[in-house]
């Protein structure tokens, strides 16, 4: 009988996109007095439970990211998948 | 009177908005209007078959939830989709306006450089401001197959966090190289930096069309200034009509 697995697809844009959110973050931060802030990025991350295997999680995972989750044009990700 | 039987469809799902303004202004401009909600699509209860114009209305889709316009997209891919590329491909129209925008590039029906893309070819990102930017913006108009006769400048206004037009290098070029490009943020100086350029869209791109001419896809709101008394400086400045209603008369001469 198939496991019950965890999948986290963490979205966030890809190295050269401006994230404005991040921005302001980055600012309210350094207002906090945390000086030492580089860059923030900001990003979702979208946690599924499946009834599957591991390798079937991850091409459903794949699938869920090309259908809906990412616009590849401004966004990379990473999935991770765990058996629970 | 011309158009009378042209229909058209103001898609509506949970979370859209300014349909009755559209409503009105298709009215105004000789179509013959309808809301269609996408559950009665999907039960078949009303077919895009029997329209000729399919307009997008602006919103928050969905609570602009993953990203704007992307579960619209989603739900109109696994219901409709065939009957959508169908509808483009017999040359009748769709506009999209704001969300509306936002849907079709997520459904790859815009800029679709070289044909519908599979996977998106371009995004509305959020606005560098970091904020709403909700408010009247000077657009330019470029001379394009569809929106011949439209005053060099106009204002409309615009009312969205997600409206930056981003794409990659060579697809912006060739939007360009195709005349893709319907309307760009000006100012009456010519400057184009914020804040006149409301959102930091490349090229200051504000509406663009598929290389047909008919999928078209704008942030700034027509329907929001069809009449002349919708524009703030109404009292001051003397319009026959409103700005927007350049664009609806286009449509309608264009599908006549």
């Amino acid at each position: 009988m198939p496991c019950m697995l965890r999948v986290d697809i963490l979205v966030k844009f890809k190295e050269g996109v401006d994230d404005p959110e991040g921005k302001s973050i980055k600012h309210a931060l350094e207002l906090l007095g945390f000086e030492k802030v580089k860059t923030v990025k900001v990003g979702k991350m979208y946690t599924i439970y499946l009834n599957c295997d591991k390798e079937e999680g991850y091409e459903i995972a794949e699938s869920m990211v090309r259908k809906l989750l990412v616009n590849p044009v401004i966004h990379e990700y990473e999935i991770r998948v765990e058996e629970v | 009177m011309w158009g009378e039987s042209m229909k058209a469809a103001i898609l509506q799902m949970e979370g859209t908005n300014c349909e009755e303004e559209t409503y009105i202004a298709l009215m105004e401009s000789g179509f013959t209007p309808e809301y269609v909600h996408l559950n009665n699509l999907r039960k078949g209860k009303a077919k895009l078959d029997d329209y000729e114009l399919i307009f997008i209305p602006g919103g928050f889709s969905a609570g602009d939830y993953v990203r704007a316009g992307a579960i619209f997209a989603a739900r109109l891919k696994a219901t409709v989709w065939k009957d959508l590329v169908k509808f483009v491909e017999e040359g009748k129209f769709i506009i999209g306006v704001c969300n509306g925008f936002q849907v079709l590039i997520e459904l790859g029906l815009l800029p679709a450089t070289d044909g519908i893309s599979e996977a998106p070819e371009a995004a509305l990102m959020p606005n560098d401001s970091g904020h709403f930017e909700c408010r009247w913006v000077y657009l330019k108009s470029q001379s394009s197959k569809i929106f011949t006769d439209v005053p060099e400048m106009i204002t409309l206004p615009v009312a969205h966090a997600e409206g930056k037009f981003y794409a990659s290098e060579s697809v912006i070029e060739k939007i360009e190289a195709q005349k893709q490009v319907i309307f760009r943020y000006t100012s009456p100086y010519g400057s184009t930096e914020y804040p006149w350029n409301p959102n930091g869209s490349v090229n200051d791109i504000a509406a663009i069309m598929n290389p047909y001419g008919n999928v078209i896809g704008m942030m700034p709101h027509p329907e929001r200034a069809y009449f002349p008394y919708q524009h703030p400086d109404w009292t001051r400045n003397k319009r026959d009509t409103g700005d927007g209603y350049y664009i609806f008369r286009a449509l309608a001469e264009a599908l006549r």
